[in-house]
Parts: C-alpha cells; sequence; structure tokens
C-alpha cells in the first residue's frame, strides 16, 4: 500500500455508521407514512363512492407505472417548490424544507401506492363471515375496524408488507442521486475520496445485506405472531 | 407549462438515443437475465454442493442489496480493479470495459438472474413429481425430462410472475443515468440542465414510461396467453391490472 492509500475503511466507520443511522431512520419514518396512506388507499379503493375510488385509483396506478427513480427526482422538485409555496402564502418566511423531510415524504409517498395495493387484497380475502359477525353484534364502524379488519387481515398483509420493507430499504440507495446524506451517499464520498471503489461498494453492500436479512427474521417472527389467530391449516 | 424545447432537433435526437439505449439494455437484460435465471434454478436444486450453496449465496446478496449499489459495484468498483490489470489495455476487451452499457446490462442480468431463478425454482418445485416421472417411464432421458417437460411446465407455471419482474426491470433502467449512459433519465437531465426547465423533460419521460409500460404489459399478456398448454381459462383477456 502507497501512503496515498492509506484511506480506509476505519477512517470512515464513524460517517458511514451515521449514514447507517440516518438510512433506518427515513425508512422507519417512510414506512409508518407509507403505512398510513396505504390504509387510507386501501379504504378508498373500497368504498361506495365512486369519485373517491377513483382518485386512489389514479393514485395506486400512476405511481406504480412510473419508475421510483424518475418518480423521487419529481416529487423531489415538485414537493419542496410546492410546500415552500404553501408555506410562503401561510405567511411562514424562511422555513426551508430539510433534505429529511423531502427524502421521508417522496418514499412515503411512493410507498403508499404499493402499500393500498397490498392492503386492499388482504381486506378482500377475510372471510366475510367474520366481517357479517361483527356487524352483527352491532359494533360501531370504528371499533369494527380495529377490532376486526386489522387483525383478520394482518396475516394476509403480512408477507407483502414485508417485501414492501426490504423495497423501501433498498429504495433509500436512491435519496442519494437527490444529494441527501444517508448511507449510500457518504459510502460515494468514501469511495472518490480514497479511491478505494471496489472496497467502499462491497461494503456499502454489505451493510444493507445486514439490514435486509435482519428485516427478513423479523418479519418471519411477525408473520408467525400475526397467524395464531388464524385456524390451522390440515 | 413550456415544452417548445421539443421542436428542437438536437433534444429529439438525445430523447430518441435514449428510448433506444434504454429498450435495448431492456431486452439484452431481459433475455441474458432469464438464461442465468433458469441456471441459479438449476444450480439451487440439481448442482453439485458447493455450485448450489454458491447460487444460494448469490441470489441472497443481489436480492439483499440495493440495485444501485450493485450498479456502482460493478461499474466504478470492478470497473476500478479492472483499470489495474496489466496488459487489459492492449486487448480487445478494453472498449468495453470503458463501456457503461456493458456494466449495466452486466448489473440487470445479475438482478434478473437472482429474482426471476427463484421464482423459476420455486415453480420448478411445484411441478407434479407424477408428470416427470411419466415423462422417465417414456424411456427419456434424464436431460430430455428436464429440458421437454420440467423447465416448460414450470415456466407455464410461473409466466404471469416472470412477465412482471420484465416490467420492474423496465422501471428500474433510469438508474442507468447515475453511471453516465444516454438512457431516458439521462436525456432529460441533459435537456433539463440546458434549459433550466425542471418539470417537463422529467413529466415527458415519465409519460414515455407510462406508455412503455402499457404497451409491455400487453405484449407480455399476448406472450403468455399464447404459451403452448396454458389453461384454456386463461387464454381469455384480461384487462391489464
Amino acid at each position: 500500500m502507497t501512503p496515498m492509500m492509506s484511506e480506509g475503511l476505519a477512517d470512515w466507520a464513524g460517517p458511514i455508521f451515521n449514514g447507517a443511522l440516518a438510512t433506518i431512520k427515513i425508512a422507519v419514518l417512510a414506512y409508518a407514512i407509507g403505512l398510513l396512506l396505504g390504509l387510507i388507499g386501501a379504504a378508498a379503493k373500497l368504498s361506495p363512492w365512486a369519485p373517491l375510488r377513483g382518485v386512489a385509483i389514479a393514485y395506486s396506478t400512476s405511481i406504480r407505472a412510473v419508475p421510483e427513480l424518475l418518480l423521487i427526482l419529481l416529487l423531489y422538485y415538485a414537493g419542496s417548490e410546492a410546500l415552500g409555496t404553501l408555506l410562503a402564502l401561510l405567511g411562514v418566511d424562511g422555513v426551508r424544507l430539510t433534505g429529511f423531510a423531502t427524502a421521508v415524504g417522496v418514499l412515503a409517498f411512493v410507498q403508499g401506492a404499493y402499500m393500498t395495493e397490498v392492503f386492499r387484497g388482504a381486506i378482500l380475502a377475510i372471510p366475510k363471515g367474520q366481517l357479517e359477525a361483527a356487524d352483527a353484534f352491532g359494533f360501531s364502524r370504528w371499533t369494527r375496524f380495529h377490532r376486526f379488519v386489522l387483525p383478520a387481515m394482518l396475516p394476509n398483509a403480512l408477507p407483502g408488507m414485508s417485501n414492501l420493507w426490504l423495497i423501501l430499504i433498498k429504495d433509500t440507495a436512491l435519496i442519494s442521486v437527490i444529494g441527501f446524506n444517508e448511507l449510500f451517499f457518504t459510502i460515494q464520498q468514501a469511495a472518490a475520496s480514497s479511491r478505494a471503489y471496489f472496497l467502499f461498494y462491497a461494503a456499502a453492500g454489505a451493510i444493507y445485506l445486514v439490514i435486509t436479512l435482519s428485516s427478513t427474521a423479523l418479519f418471519a417472527r411477525l408473520e408467525r405472531r400475526a397467524r395464531r389467530t388464524q385456524p390451522v391449516e390440515a | 407549462m413550456d415544452f417548445s424545447w421539443l421542436s428542437d432537433p438536437f433534444y429529439q435526437e438525445y430523447l430518441w438515443q435514449g428510448f433506444v439505449n434504454t429498450l435495448w439494455l431492456l431486452l439484452v437484460s431481459a433475455v441474458g437475465g432469464q438464461l442465468l435465471a433458469v441456471g441459479v434454478a438449476l444450480a439451487r436444486l440439481r448442482g453439485p454442493r458447493p455450485l448450489a450453496w454458491f447460487a444460494a449465496a448469490f441470489s441472497s446478496v443481489i436480492r439483499g442489496t440495493p440495485l444501485l449499489v450493485q450498479l456502482f459495484f460493478f461499474y466504478y468498483g470492478v470497473g476500478h480493479l479492472l483499470e489495474g490489470v496489466p496488459g487489459l489495455r492492449e486487448t480487445w476487451i478494453w472498449p468495453l470495459m470503458r463501456d457503461p452499457f456493458f456494466f449495466g446490462a452486466v448489473t440487470f442480468i445479475c438482478s434478473v438472474g437472482a429474482y426471476s431463478g427463484e421464482v423459476i425454482r420455486g415453480a420448478m418445485l411445484s411441478v407434479p413429481p407424477g408428470e416427470l416421472e411419466a415423462g422417465r417411464a417414456f424411456g427419456l432421458s434424464g436431460r430430455q425430462v428436464l429440458v421437454r417437460l420440467w423447465l416448460p411446465r414450470a415456466i407455464q407455471l410461473c409466466l404471469p410472475t416472470l412477465t412482471g419482474e420484465m416490467i420492474l426491470l423496465l422501471k428500474s433502467i433510469p438508474l442507468v443515468s447515475t453511471i453516465a449512459l444516454m438512457d431516458l433519465l439521462q436525456a432529460a437531465n441533459i435537456i433539463r440542465d440546458e434549459t433550466f426547465l425542471v418539470y417537463e423533460p422529467l413529466l415527458l419521460i415519465a409519460g414515455i414510461y407510462l406508455a412503455t409500460t402499457v404497451v409491455l404489459t400487453a405484449t407480455l399478456r399476448l406472450v403468455e396467453i399464447n404459451f403452448p398448454g396454458m389453461r384454456p381459462r386463461s387464454r381469455r383477456w384480461l384487462p391489464v391490472r
């Protein structure tokens, strides 16, 4: 090794660790908002009111037909401008949207479209009798939703939710394209500065792999737990 | 909205070049990727222990890491290492080694190979064993059973999933704009930088992608309903989901 090459993984361990934390923070927040958007979207898609259904169908179809990277670029520019205008109209001046908030917003918006489909399918797969039972006992709409629909659809939705979480983790790398300081952006800086491209990109792969493999294990446990109320298949 | 730049022949040329490169990359990666996928599935099911283990590790690593990281790993990481190989500069491979298209294709072929490999493996496991035993009983060799029965039946079972993978592949192609390959997104980026219009070029290619997705879905649907031995029920024209 020449002295020029002295910059190694150890020198960048701190920034890379912070980048990984930022990535996980973005992913967790975007996932939570995406879950919410997905529930709303699924409810809208199953609603008896046609205009609401139309909006939900337009949302989930158009988002799912356009490449994620393109959406992230479009929403990044459009989203920050729209929010800036909105805040200016409200008289709040000098507030600039942080890269973090934009990243979370954009990923959540994309995630919500895919989540809508997962929840819609899961809700439709609930045996009708279970919901009729809830109606027969006279539960309110809210109680019916959170005591019957949610627990009954969860086991059906979990495989899809787990897939989407993995996709989301991998999509956070796209945020580096708009220049936010997450894991992959840090790695790119490290690689360019040390010129040890192979080493740093391999390390990036390893870190993402650790995150995705441990999430897979976690989701498998969650699914076992959610399925405990379902009848055992012969 | 200002689309007057569309009449500029230079920008038309960029967009056309980007469109052609996008489709070309899609075709190369789809064909190469499916071949690799069959190889991965076979290696995992029938390969000798080390090969099976390697194929399993390959598909976990590819499916567990972001495509963008893989692209950078191949283009910058492996590309940088190749620069250091003595004597490579003088060979005919060298121009290929500097070409982002080559690295893009390699990355996508690996990606399709890993994702579709798992799909094909699952489908091969769900072909009823009786059908393969029937083939053996008719005196087909192990190789013939594989080529004439097992693979065609497996592909028949997972064809809708495989065509879904192709749509996902189309949507991951804009990633190559990050390694300076002239695809549709890169064309839009250049136009954006030169005209200072932020939304118009991006919206235009979003539209092109939307249209390409619809056409590709319909084409693949035609392939699905005309695949030999599809059950009549699925031959009906179903609306694009």
